[in-house]
């Protein structure tokens, strides 16, 4: 598999590191039922036969965290982009 | 011979059979004097079975084996019949040899695609005690017994049996070739290569291909498994554009090797299909040769990215099932033409040729132009008649609608019997048999990303599906584009489709002119009325009746009669086997062979040598080895090291007279506790954090406080996971305002960056700070016990003032060493004396642990290991690897309080989970033996006194143990249920593993200055 790195172009997927589901946002730890949104966000995980938006680390590569589209079924790439831009979009906690 | 009454008369052909000479003496298949792509000037003496003969250059083994009249090679896998060749290519599921002596020698190898060098030698496998006499070979007659599910139904009971006695005996007697037990001497090697178009195949559409996008501009890669470009074209007599088809072959070799953007590898089998355009590659870069030139790889595997590709591998001929069709002498008529036409060799004196479709009939023609005899062609079609466009078959005898049913010949063919279509059987006299079932589509590489090929009623056979890997277009025959014509203008448009994908603007060219002959197949399978085994998986020796069986027994699906008869499943992958085994079971269910089913293709195509995907990786090469800076000078010292990871640390270093490793690493202890000691800590991972928000970020991945760690201290720092369990523990030193230095474990230093980049990146991109990691860039050394400060006094140059109150417990600064030298100082201790790191850049490592040796000799100075600094943190009570072994939450190690209730953290939150909060959870504590002289082990668990050591009564394990040289006995640091509020309680220590049970007493887990003086004097 190939994955085209925003910054390094497409790479080999050896050089990267996978770690899963990237739809899971870290809950709020103040929230009244944050024990149970944690327990969620930790071990509740679709397994979709299709397009997924998973999380790949370019470990020997630019050391970028990427948010990857992938098709589970073929393999094919969708959109790769860098986890540190597409955060910016969003608030902070 | 044009009109189909022409049909030889039964007494025709009884006359001419016995009219001729019994037991005919001469060699049943020789070389012809002219003829082929050999060079005949040239000779090269090789060796089978310890015999000596010579062939040409041009040749495979098997095409000079049967040039000198050895048509036996070898004994089958199972029943140890006799086999010589069937094919002329990689498909090869008979002529399978050891080839090589000694170290080299390789199991297994094709005789068909063996290229022959002068020297060569060779031998059968599986006889015994020899090729031609083999005892094995009365296997065959318990044959009835043997068949398939005969193992599974048989060797059921006693069960002890299976691995002791069954096993050996059937491996012994099934079997292919010897390994040799010894290294292989040789080297293999991996490339990488990057192209626009990939052509796999240089038959006429790769060729065609190839040469369409290269001279478009495109980069091409062009590969095949051959030795010699030209595919199909160098089996037969066609011409193209008007030049025989080798030549016409060579001239497209010539254009294309004048293309700086071409690239040709020949003898390379493209074996795997992968994702995003990737596949994987064998060059065979001295399989040619006696040994590898000094400097070469014996194998090269490639790994080629290719936007596009054109599979163009052309197509496998399919034998027809028929009794005793396994002789020697028995080929298939394609490779039959094959040797006649490539290698000049004639496989047998006398052939009839068994077809169902025209493309037989080439072979009957090639002998009568060659001025060899064929007895007959037996077509199984009732109208059959000559094809159009074949000539000098006048006399051929013909037997429209006939079959063969049986055959003879000991060690290889002497006669058939066939019958005509009116059922009447006659014998013919034969030692060569051309076979031809129709072909198959080499689709094999369309299979790999899990497409299933399609079904074809009207060429009777499999074609490739739609769903293609992404990238990758078929053509020629492997497309079902059987004819010349078809394959050249198939890959022409390929090509330029390739070429014109990668962004490069193509000229179609007009394909050559070329034979364009009918490729209709009426297909025929097997022969019913024969009554001897009839062969379909010759490696694996799988009959018709196998199939037959495994329909009866219930094994009908494709998946079940393939793992039930063994169809398929050996080194040929069942090439040459499956389509009708799959038409047979289709015939027995009534089903048609779409309905029944198809069989996919997994990588590789052909077999790959491990030694080819090792490639380098071999012994020490496997794993590169991390050197601490100060090895070097460790080596000089005679240290025992030890691999902790991929580092090699020093273990202990022995001094003359020690015979123990004890007494070193006792000695070594002692020197730390009443002097100093040394002990490169590189291996430690070193984290550069800088950045505004580095101090907020911190607090957040570290469990304790670190808001407010002031400039030039470090603290302790205890990391989570999220799921609240302990990842990793480490000090982090602030060096300036927004700067911090952190270490990690040697083991940790990886997944901790790794995981702090995620938290960077993924859950707080908006703080403002940027890692680094310096693991390597610092040599750190630990110099500890009460006279660490009097020897740093003589490295750390005078302007720093180091002395307790300037320098306490837990500072930490950048200062100069040495006259001058940039350094950074910790106080840390680990050990629990006064200790200090220093940390110089790496490339002063080796100058820095030979100053602090020169300088500490004043002061006893004693190098040491990892042992020690393990017996060290042991009778300090530290944590380490085994203790934060994933399993084991703060609380668990007594640290429960230090994380932080005020801050949102990574675990905090689920560290509180009732689970992992229970009251009578695990505790860190000590451990001594009551009995002084007893040794504790590691692993031991925990069992109240005077109860039973079962899983039920379980109340922990012991995580490290060590003889501590301060005290004189074993001591132990365990996790026991409440064990803070079991001091002084006494409890055993049980390891079945080892067979231990030691009574323990429960000990405060700091064994050596439990108020911490030492540390902070």
């Amino acid at each position: 598999m190939r994955i085209p790195c925003p910054l390094c172009g497409e790479r080999d997927a050896s050089e990267f590191t996978y770690l899963g589901d990237a739809g899971p946002r870290r809950p709020d730890p103040t929230a009244p039922d944050a024990a149970e949104a944690f327990h969620d966000y930790l071990h509740l995980r679709d397994n979709p036969a299709g397009w997924h938006v998973e999380l790949w680390y370019h470990e020997a590569g630019c050391r970028s965290w990427l948010q990857v589209s992938r098709n589970t079924l073929t393999h094919e790439l969708g959109e790769v982009r860098r986890a540190e831009d597409l955060g910016l979009d969003e608030p902070s906690p | 011979m044009t009109a189909p009454d022409r049909i030889v008369a039964k007494e025709g052909i009884a006359a001419r059979e016995a009219a001729r000479p019994a037991g005919a003496a001469a060699a049943a298949s020789c070389r012809r004097r002219e003829g082929g792509l050999i060079d005949r000037s040239r000779s090269l003496s090789f060796s089978f079975d310890g015999k000596a003969f010579a062939g040409h250059p041009g040749d495979t083994l098997a095409s000079a084996l049967l040039a000198n009249g050895v048509r036996l090679l070898g004994r089958s896998f199972k029943y140890h019949r006799p086999r010589g060749v069937l094919t002329a290519g990689s498909e090869e599921p008979n002529a399978l040899v050891e080839l090589r002596g000694g170290a080299r020698r390789e199991p297994n190898t094709r005789a068909t695609v063996v290229e022959l060098y002068d020297g060569l030698e060779a031998a059968s496998q599986n006889r015994w005690p020899s090729l031609r006499f083999d005892l094995a070979g009365a296997g065959d007659l318990l044959s009835p017994l043997l068949t398939a599910g005969f193992y599974y139904k048989t060797f059921m009971w006693p069960a002890a049996f299976w691995e002791k006695v069954y096993e050996p005996l059937i491996r012994r007697a099934a079997g292919l070739g010897r390994l040799s037990g010894a290294p292989d001497p040789d080297s293999y090697e991996k490339s990488y290569a990057f192209c626009d178009v990939l052509v796999i195949g240089a038959g006429p559409a790769g060729l065609m291909a190839a040469l369409t996008a290269g001279r478009a501009g495109a980069r091409v890669i062009l590969a095949d498994e051959d030795f010699r470009v030209g595919g199909r074209l160098l089996a037969e007599t066609h011409e193209v554009g008007g030049r025989p088809g080798p030549l016409w072959a060579d001239d497209v070799l010539a254009e294309l090797a004048g293309l700086d953007n071409v690239r040709c590898l020949p003898r390379t089998t493209v074996y795997g299909v992968y994702d995003g355009g990737t596949y994987g590659a064998l060059e065979r870069v001295a399989d040619h040769l006696p040994v590898p030139p000094p400097g070469r790889p014996r194998q090269r595997l490639w790994k080629i990215v290719a936007r596009r590709a054109v599979l163009a591998a052309g197509a496998t001929e399919r034998p027809i099932a028929f009794g005793d069709n396994d002789r020697p002498g028995i080929l298939l008529a394609g490779a039959q033409r094959s040797y006649l036409n490539r290698f000049g060799v004639l496989t047998g004196s006398r052939t009839a040729v068994f077809t169902c479709s025209d493309d037989g009939w080439r072979s009957a023609a090639d002998l009568v132009r060659a001025g060899a005899e064929v007895a007959a062609v037996i077509d199984t079609r009732p109208d059959a008649r000559c094809p159009d466009g074949l000539t000098g078959l006048e006399d051929v005898a013909l037997i429209a609608g006939g079959r063969v049913v049986e055959t003879r010949g000991r060690l290889g063919l002497t006669s058939i019997d066939c019958l005509d279509r009116d059922g009447r059987r006659r014998s013919l006299a034969v030692d060569g048999l051309a076979v031809s079932g129709g072909w198959n589509p080499a689709l094999h590489l369309t299979c790999h990303q899990g497409a299933r090929p399609v079904w074809r009623d009207d060429l009777a056979t499999f074609l490739p599906a739609d769903d293609l890997p992404p990238g990758l277009a078929v053509a020629g025959a492997a497309a079902g584009g059987f004819s010349t014509a078809a394959a050249l203008a198939q890959g022409a448009e390929r090509g330029a489709a390739a070429a014109e994908a990668a962004g490069h603007a193509v000229r179609k060219p007009e394909p050559p002119e070329a034979e364009d002959g009918p490729v209709a197949v009426t297909p025929f399978w097997h022969v019913k009325e024969s009554r001897a085994r009839a062969w379909l998986d010759f490696q694996n020796d799988v009959t018709v009746k196998d199939v037959a069986l495994a329909h009866r027994e219930g094994f009908r699906s494709v998946e079940h009669l393939k793992r039930y008869t063994t169809l398929g499943m050996a080194t040929d992958q069942g090439k040459t086997a499956n389509v009708q085994a799959l038409a047979i079971m289709a015939e027995l269910t009534g089903k048609s062979i779409p309905e029944t089913g198809t069989t996919v293709f997994r990588p590789p195509y052909t077999p790959v040598a491990i030694s080819a995907f090792a490639g380098r990786s071999r012994g020490k090469d496997f794993r590169p080895v991390r050197k601490t800076p100060s090895h070097d000078w460790a080596v000089e010292q005679g240290a025992v090291f030890v691999e902790t990871g991929a580092w090699l640390r020093a273990q202990w270093f022995p001094r003359p007279g020690e015979t123990h490793w004890r007494q070193s690493v006792d000695r070594e202890v002692l020197a730390v506790r009443n002097a100093v000691g040394v002990c490169d800590v590189t291996t430690l991972g070193k984290i550069d954090i800088q950045g505004a928000d580095a101090g907020a970020f911190l607090n957040r991945v570290y469990a304790n406080g670190f808001a407010k760690l002031p400039l030039g201290k470090v603290r302790y720092g205890l990391m989570l996971r999220e799921d609240g369990f302990v990842m990793d523990d480490g000090t982090t030193a602030r060096l300036g305002e927004a700067h911090y230095v952190m270490t990690t474990t040697t083991a940790k230093a990886v997944p901790v960056f790794r995981h702090l980049e995620f938290c960077r990146q993924v859950l707080w991109p908006g703080l403002d700070l940027q890692l680094i990691s310096t693991t390597e860039q610092w040599a750190q050394f630990a110099v500890a016990g009460p006279r660490a400060r009097d020897l740093l006094r003589e490295i750390v140059d005078p302007d720093h003032d180091i002395s307790n109150q300037a320098f306490p417990y837990m500072a930490c600064g950048e200062v100069t060493v040495c006259g001058g030298t940039r350094a950074r100082l910790f106080r840390l201790s680990f050990s629990g004396e006064l200790a200090y790191e220093v940390a110089v850049p790496a490339r002063y490592g080796d100058a820095m642990i030979r100053a602090l040796m020169a300088a500490g000799a004043a002061f006893e100075v004693t190098p040491y290991g990892t042992e020690a600094l393990g017996v060290l943190r042991i009778e300090k009570g530290h944590p380490a690897g085994n203790e934060l072994n994933g399993q084991t939450t703060a609380a668990n190690l007594g640290m429960g309080r230090m994380v932080s209730k005020k801050k949102d953290c990574i675990g905090n939150v689920l560290s509180e989970r009732p689970g992992l909060n229970a009251p009578d959870d695990l505790r860190l504590v000590g451990f001594v033996p009551l009995d002084r002289r007893a040794q504790l082990t590691a692993g031991a668990h925990f069992i109240a006194l005077g109860r039973a050591a079962v899983a039920a009564e379980d109340q922990g394990y012991m995580t490290s143990v060590a003889h501590s040289p301060n005290l004189g006995h074993s001591i132990g640091l365990g996790l026991i249920q409440r064990g803070g509020e079991r001091i002084g309680e006494k409890v055993r220590a049980v390891d079945l593993v080892r067979g231990a049970d030691v009574e323990v007493e429960i000990v405060s887990p700091h064994f050596i200055d439990p108020e911490g003086e030492r540390l902070r004097a």
